[in-house]
């Protein structure tokens, strides 16, 4: 047959939320057995090498990371039993304390920086009728630079000799800065570097949420006196309560795991201020050797994670159900 | 013809509103071009500079001289050929195997009714609640020694491209795509004679040309950005992309070429995000408030 007329192409998928198709032909009665064995055989054939790799993965390492967690073990040698010795010991390494403390504080100023800066941004350029594609590119644009390149950017930006960031404060008349070298700034740096390389994305997705408001809302608001500031508390913000909510877990997910920015720019340092959980685990598993150790520190964290994960599919899962 | 949005036209029309108007507006692209495109522009002609310049206080806007030689000097000095190609053959094969494999399970999901489909998805659709990076440890463990078979994937591209294909995302997306293929063409195609094979390459894939390309640009830009899972797999410095060999060599090279070589890191992506900017940005935009 010659191929059929083409589907509704839109580029992401519409079919992201849209009903799923009727599975109506079922298992055909009468068919005679055999043949519905090379179905299925035929099923398998097209199955078995994306799911091996989920196999090998996703799921093995993902039971594999309890049990190490509870095992001493090296690599080629197999491992053995310790009980909740691994979790003791990790609980009582300074850095255990200082990892989780910096990553939940990297967490809150990134939500705090990385929320509000693009929600604002959104919110502006939504309003402006010229260069729309300019500014959309150019805010995309440090997505796609490499995070390492990003990374080793502002670590010469932020290089208390030649670095731009102090040469900016000297123009403005303002005092110079440790930036990443001070106990008391480096944790903020790497914020400034994960914000400036990621929030294109973040943009872009408000842009687009703003952009389904409809215009009569605003329009109402108006007539009923509503200010500028009071049409985005009552109409914008309700409007994109979902989406906001969305990026929010997903920036949470995000970055509870930086890695990157502090193995790059700080190396963990200075003393401890910069040390995350993922660092730790790298830690632990290359220059301690210690598999035990990462998978404790890796179950806390999965726990940790998928309880946001989870919270995360739910409202996207049930935002389709709406739409 | 436009939609109304926070400030209404009438505003914007009056004398007030469009001097408030071409403010913001000068404003926004002041800051785009100062927060976005100078920290490129500064990187590319940092390169440019000689090296005592580069460290110069107050720095030059435009360097004195302009010296090529950062970027000949990191061509060859930290062997970007070797790390470039290295990073576009882990790219190549990760999109590839993603291609074939993650089409092939979301067609027999979508349309070949395997026994314990459901359970399969289940499972495929839960590692989406597992964060990639908390699992990096035992699956660096994984393909350190393969289960049965005892074989290691380190310092291997296979380590690279097998755990891209165990991608629930991009399985899920192509799943839901195909799941709005009508029945009757699939029935139609398989009376005229197709096998199930025939019938996805001649029929599903060019109408799902849509998700395919989404898919494809996931694919490369996850692999060419990562930094973590390479820096575990390859230990062997001739191996790794560029995205870690830029990090083990930044500590001893001179900063002019360090920067060029970020230059030629960057220039990929970049410039696959040029391409296909309009793509990428309608990517994003409409399948994220889609959920």
């Amino acid at each position: 047959m010659k191929t059929a007329s083409k589907p509704p192409a839109a580029f992401p998928p519409a079919a992201v939320g849209a009903p799923e198709a009727p599975r109506s032909a079922g298992r055909r009665p009468g068919t005679p057995w055999r043949r519905r064995l090379a179905d299925q055989a035929r099923a398998y054939a097209f199955l078995i090498g994306g799911v091996l790799c989920f196999v090998l993965f996703s799921w093995y390492p993902a039971i594999r990371a309890v049990v190490i967690a509870f095992q001493k073990y090296t690599p080629g040698s197999g491992g053995e039993w310790v009980g909740t010795a691994n979790f003791t010991r990790v609980f009582h390494d300074p850095e255990f304390t200082a990892a989780w403390r910096n990553t939940l504080t990297f967490t809150v100023i990134a939500l705090l920086i990385g929320f509000a800066v693009p929600f604002v941004l959104a919110l502006v350029l939504n309003e402006l009728r010229h260069a729309k594609a300019f500014f959309r590119v150019v805010v995309y644009l440090p997505v796609m630079i490499p995070p390492v390149v990003s990374a080793l950017l502002w670590k010469w930006f932020y290089d208390p000799g030649a670095g731009l960031a102090n040469e900016a404060l000297r123009f403005l008349h303002l005092p110079t800065s440790n930036w990443s070298n001070g106990a008391d700034t480096a944790l903020v740096s790497l914020v400034i570097v994960a914000t400036w390389a990621n929030l294109g994305g973040t943009v872009l997705i408000y842009l687009a949420a703003l952009q389904s408001i409809p215009g009569e809302l605003y329009e109402a608001a108006e007539l009923d006196g509503a200010s500028l500031l009071q049409r985005v508390r009552h109409v914008t913000i309700p409007q994109t309560r979902f989406i906001i909510l969305m990026l929010m877990l997903l920036q949470i997910i995000a970055t509870m795991q930086v890695f990157t920015e502090p193995f790059v720019i700080t190396g963990g340092g200075p003393e401890d201020k910069t040390v995350t959980v993922l660092y730790l685990i790298y830690k632990y598993a290359f220059l301690y050797n210690d598999f035990g150790g990462a998978c404790a520190l890796s179950v806390m964290l999965l726990v940790l994670l998928s309880a946001f994960s989870a919270a995360y599919l739910r409202l996207t899962r049930s935002e389709g159900d709406d739409a | 013809m436009s939609t109304r949005t926070l400030v209404s036209p009438l505003t914007l029309a009056r004398p007030r509103g469009k001097a408030v108007y071409w403010t913001v507006f000068c404003g926004v692209v002041l800051l785009f071009a100062l927060a976005f495109l100078f920290p490129v522009y500064w990187m590319v002609t940092g390169a440019m500079k000689s090296p005592d310049e580069v460290t110069r206080t107050p720095p030059t806007l435009v360097p004195d001289t302009w010296h090529l030689s950062g970027y000949t000097d990191a061509w060859d000095l930290m062997d970007l050929p070797t790390h470039l190609w290295n990073t576009v053959v882990q790219a190549a094969g990760a999109w590839i195997l993603q291609l074939v494999f993650c089409t092939a399970a979301a067609y027999a999901l979508s349309k070949l009714k395997p026994a314990f489909g459901k359970v399969i998805l289940g499972g495929i659709l839960a590692t989406l609640m597992v964060p990639a990076q908390a699992l990096v440890v035992p699956k660096y463990l994984t393909v350190a020694d393969l289960p049965l078979i005892h074989t290691s994937l380190l310092n291997d591209p296979l380590g690279i491209w097998l755990p891209a294909v165990a991608n629930a995302f991009n399985l899920y997306l192509l799943k839901r795509f195909f799941d709005q293929i009508p029945r009757d063409v699939l029935e139609a195609a398989e009376i005229d004679g197709a096998g199930k094979l025939r019938t996805l390459w001649s029929i599903v894939l060019p109408m799902s040309r849509p998700v395919l390309g989404v898919v494809s640009i996931f694919a490369l830009v996850a692999v060419w950005q990562d930094f973590l899972w390479p820096l575990m797999v390859f230990s062997d410095t001739d191996k790794q992309p560029i995205s870690v060999a830029l990090v083990q060599l930044s500590q001893n090279i001179q900063l002019t070429v360090l920067i060029a070589a970020m230059v030629i890191a960057s220039i990929p992506m970049v410039v696959m995000f040029l391409v296909f900017q309009r793509h990428i940005i309608a990517g994003i935009s409409a399948g994220s408030t889609k959920g």
